[in-house]
């Protein structure tokens, strides 16, 4: 039991340096993928269908196809896993950390950089670099999507709408016949530029240096 | 603002010095009112009560010759109360006014102290005319000053701030004044023990009853300060949620430390009574809002056909809220609160758009109204005293309140920041610390005390440090914010991208929340949101409207702020966004076939659009999204427009207008002018 439990304390140390989480949170969500995976070592996408507190979100697709995306996992690869590991699993949440106060102006710009592109993965479905109009429709479409009988002419006036605005805010001066191809990262960072992604995006992790409201710590 | 016409500039001293004579004129008469306070004055009530007596002594006389029909007669008494209430707000408003006329002052010297300063010299010139002043009335004061302040405060809070640092607030609030409270009259009372202040007459409670009235932040200081400068919001919520939420605990601790003060002890029942005492107020108080929020809501479902009573609905039904928390000594301000808040959607739904507009018009009239003559009040009532003065007392009132605010807000947010994600840097304190203004409240509260020798002394320290608070930390917090550089306000556009991804962002997060396995911030935000969805929607709301998405009624919303701008901006030079000459077609694919007739809308909802846009022609003034009282209405056309250049544009705008409706007709396509399409779901006008 001795030597087994400095291999995963090491184990985790690893991924702690790696994705910037504490070893506290690691233990937990490690405790959540084994109840999730059901002990085993890698969990599919039905894994994740099946948590009933998912059932009505709208975006719920979007939500477990960003998990199984190699481009979440920052190492240049494109496409997509059948199953994912612990540690793609612990790559994903990573991007749902909170800044820290000590954090330079630099740190937090490539936080929200890496936030954004989170955001912007899950737009492109088709990873061309660009949001197309079609794409655009579709992530409208799905927001709508629980809201009872909505229309169809309504989600697309939104998104024509919404990339009318990118459109005239990154490319002011366009010509009747040009062609706006898509939003780009570029124009994409520009336009959520007021949202503040680093301190909205991000949810409590259990086990932090908060205090948190379990009794006692774990000596697992 | 910074360059005057000749003209303007010479009629700026002209036009103070009119309002000066008239001051002087209608004093002496304003000033014999005693319809603020119930006294009495023998010389005003005497020569009336001898014409009286003449009257009856004329009428024998007038059987003997008869008196001559009197053409012209004065009759003052008649009117005299309202014509006195008439004047004084009228003088307030032509105060404002002139503050604005001479704008470097207004620049350096927050409002708040101006109208001060005014009550100051209008109270020293009641004084030199030896008139009596109308004495500061804490009735006046808490039913018709206050409520309309914290209605539109209440009315307009922004939600999602205010519910995301909801537990920050609360401790600010509840912790933090509790703790002002005792350290103040605890300090307070160390001082009176000392021999050589002479204040040996004053005892622990008094000095708590003291500490707990100086201690709460005051909403009316904050606010009027906080639309100046522009600060960042999570700040500006910070401080104004504290001065909001901390009326529960002011009035608990003050009624508390009242009886107790009668009683003269205080025993561990009492104390525990106390503890029952403040989660009764603050809860119940929230409880009467919300009943009456859901009332209103409930009957604004009923009134799409008598559109003009409808913005009546809302502000009754939160006076009531505020008065019947009253009746059971709950805290009014939070039922208020609470009846804006619950109300504001379901309302907002339901009304139509003028109705909206009149309900924000009135609300910022009267908050600034109540304002401007609570400020001028106070400086009235600090000139007609009655004072006394301790120096040792209330140099060193001032000096702890401030020491036990920095502390009070250091050692919280110590605590706080190990639960914020977000945590407050050391400038954010500062600014809270500084921020923390005391006002007209804390003065209407020591002037309730009952009349003992105590009472006078710490009235002059209750006025020293509010004075302190508004002149001194009112006055340097504007080159302090630039010179820390602390984060001000951005200003929003509405943007629909913004709108999608907030909404985006709310269901991601509520996701990994829920892969993530723990209830957290968001899970119940989800959870109240779809109760609010499948049951208070339904019930609250009038019509097929009750079914519409959010992101929908913002689309709408945004459509036709947007229709309305382009129809009232005349000039192509005013379009916001006219650098821009992308057009739909720009973002159409190729591929597809380019759709002409894009689906029409019904030639009924048609009518309806002409209709609307074109009374919006003759009455040209921009609609702005602000929540500042000083700048309401700001008309683009008013200065200088001739008759021939107003009817240019009309012909202009009539053209524009009839491409702006896809209309299949017979008009020429205008492939650059961007074409707006309101979808199905429909507005209300």
């Amino acid at each position: 039991m001795g030597a087994s439990q400095t291999r995963t304390e090491h184990q985790y140390q690893s991924l702690a340096d790696k994705t910037g989480f504490s070893l506290e949170q690691i233990k937990n969500l490690h405790q959540r993928f084994q109840h999730l995976s059901g002990n085993e070592e890698k969990i599919s996408r039905e894994n994740l269908d099946s948590i009933p507190a998912l059932a009505n979100n709208p975006i719920k697709k979007q939500i477990i196809e960003a998990f199984f995306d190699k481009r979440n996992q920052h190492q240049e690869e494109v496409g997509f896993f059948e199953e994912i590991g612990f540690e793609q699993f612990l790559m994903v949440m990573s991007h749902f950390r909170p800044p820290t106060l000590k954090m330079t102006e630099e740190e937090k710009q490539a936080m929200r950089k890496e936030k954004l592109r989170f955001l912007f993965n899950m737009h492109d479905t088709d990873n061309d670099g660009t949001i197309t109009l079609d794409e655009y429709r579709k992530v409208v479409e799905e927001l709508l999507s629980k809201s009872g009988a909505i229309d169809q002419e309504a989600a697309k006036a939104i998104a024509d709408a919404a990339m009318l605005e990118v459109a005239s805010t990154n490319v002011p001066h366009m010509g009747p016949d040009d062609f706006y191809e898509g939003i780009t990262f570029e124009h994409f960072e520009q336009i959520l530029k007021g949202l503040e992604m680093e301190s909205r995006m991000h949810i409590r992790f259990l086990g932090v240096d908060t205090t948190t409201m379990r009794c006692g710590k774990s000596t697992s | 603002m910074a360059v005057l016409r000749p003209a303007r500039r010479s009629s700026a001293p002209l036009l103070t010095g009119v309002m000066c004579a008239l001051l002087l004129l209608f004093l002496p008469a304003a000033s014999a009112s005693r319809d603020f306070a119930p006294a009495d004055n023998e010389t005003w009530r005497n020569p009336a009560r001898s014409t009286q007596e003449e009257v009856p002594h004329h009428q024998t006389n007038s059987t003997a010759h008869k008196k001559a029909f009197p053409v012209l007669s004065f009759n003052y008494e008649h009117v005299r109360k309202p014509f006195e209430i008439s004047l004084w707000i009228l003088l307030a408003l032509l105060m404002k006014l002139a503050f604005h006329i001479i704008p470097r002052v207004s620049h350096v010297v927050p409002e708040s102290c101006l109208l001060i300063v005014v009550g100051l010299l209008v109270g020293g010139i009641i004084k030199a005319v030896d008139e009596k002043a109308p004495v500061f009335d804490s009735k006046l004061f808490f039913f018709y000053l206050l409520p309309p302040i914290i209605l539109d405060a209440g009315y307009f809070l922004p939600i999602r701030p205010f519910t995301e640092n909801m537990g920050t607030i609360l401790m600010f609030a509840v912790v933090g004044t509790l703790w002002n409270a005792f350290f103040i009259g605890g300090t307070v009372y160390g001082i009176c023990q000392i021999e050589a202040a002479q204040l040996g007459g004053v005892d622990l409670l008094s000095c708590l009853l003291f500490g707990s009235i100086i201690s709460a932040v005051d909403p009316v200081s904050v606010l009027s300060l906080f639309e100046e400068i522009h600060i960042n919001e999570l700040l500006h919520i910070l401080v104004f949620g504290e001065s909001l939420l901390n009326d529960a605990v002011t009035v608990v601790l003050y009624h508390l430390l009242k009886e107790f003060s009668h009683a003269g002890s205080v025993t561990v029942v009492d104390a525990v009574l106390g503890v029952v005492c403040f989660f009764v107020v603050s809860l119940g108080g929230v409880l009467v809002g919300i009943i009456y929020g859901v009332l209103g809501a409930f009957t604004s479902r009923f009134t799409s056909h008598s559109r003009v009573i409808e913005p009546l609905f809302v502000f009754l039904y939160s006076y009531m809220a505020y008065l019947s928390a009253e009746v059971f000594h709950l805290s009014g301000i939070m039922s208020l609160i609470a009846c804006g808040v619950i109300m504001r959607p379901y309302v907002e739904a339901n009304i139509s758009h003028k109705s909206y507009t009149t309900i924000k018009y009135f609300l910022k009239m009267w908050s600034s109204v109540s304002e401007t003559l609570m400020f001028i009040f106070l400086g009235v009532a600090t000139v007609e005293g009655p004072h006394e003065w301790n120096w040792t007392f209330v140099i060193f009132t001032v000096f702890i309140c401030l020491v036990s605010r920095v502390l009070g807000v250091v050692g919280l947010t110590a605590i706080i920041n190990k639960f914020r994600i977000v945590k407050l840097s050391k400038k954010d304190q500062f600014i809270v610390a500084y921020g923390g203004l005391r006002g007209a409240i804390a003065f209407s509260l020591g002037f309730l005390l009952t009349d003992n020798e105590m009472k006078n002394l710490f009235l002059t320290a209750i006025i020293t440090v509010i004075f302190f608070t508004v002149f001194v930390q009112g006055m340097t917090i504007k080159p302090l914010v630039e010179l820390l550089a602390v984060k001000r306000k951005k200003e929003s556009k509405g943007s629909i991208n913004e709108e999608i991804h907030t909404q985006f962002l709310d269901h991601l997060l509520t996701g990994i929340e829920g892969i993530c396995g723990h209830y957290g911030h968001h899970h119940w935000k989800d959870k109240l949101n779809r109760f609010n969805k499948s049951y208070l929607k339904k019930w609250l709301i009038s019509g097929n409207r009750s079914t519409e998405p959010q992101l929908i009624s913002f689309y709408n919303k945004m459509e036709m702020k947007q229709a309305m701008m382009l129809v009232e901006s005349g000039s192509a030079a005013k379009l916001p966004r006219v650098s821009s000459t992308a057009s739909m077609q720009n973002i159409q694919p190729k591929e597809q076939p380019r759709r002409r007739a894009m689906p029409s809308i019904s030639k009924s909802r048609e009518q309806e659009i002409r209709k609307m846009l074109r009374a919006n022609l003759q009455n040209t003034k921009q609609r702005l999204r602000s929540y500042s009282r000083h700048d309401l209405m700001i008309d683009p056309l008013e200065d200088n427009v001739s008759e021939v250049r107003f009817r240019k544009q009309r012909v202009e705008m009539e053209r524009r207008m009839s491409h702006y409706l896809t209309v299949p007709a017979k008009r020429q396509e205008t492939p650059s002018v961007r074409k707006v399409w309101f979808g199905p779901a429909g507005f209300h006008l």
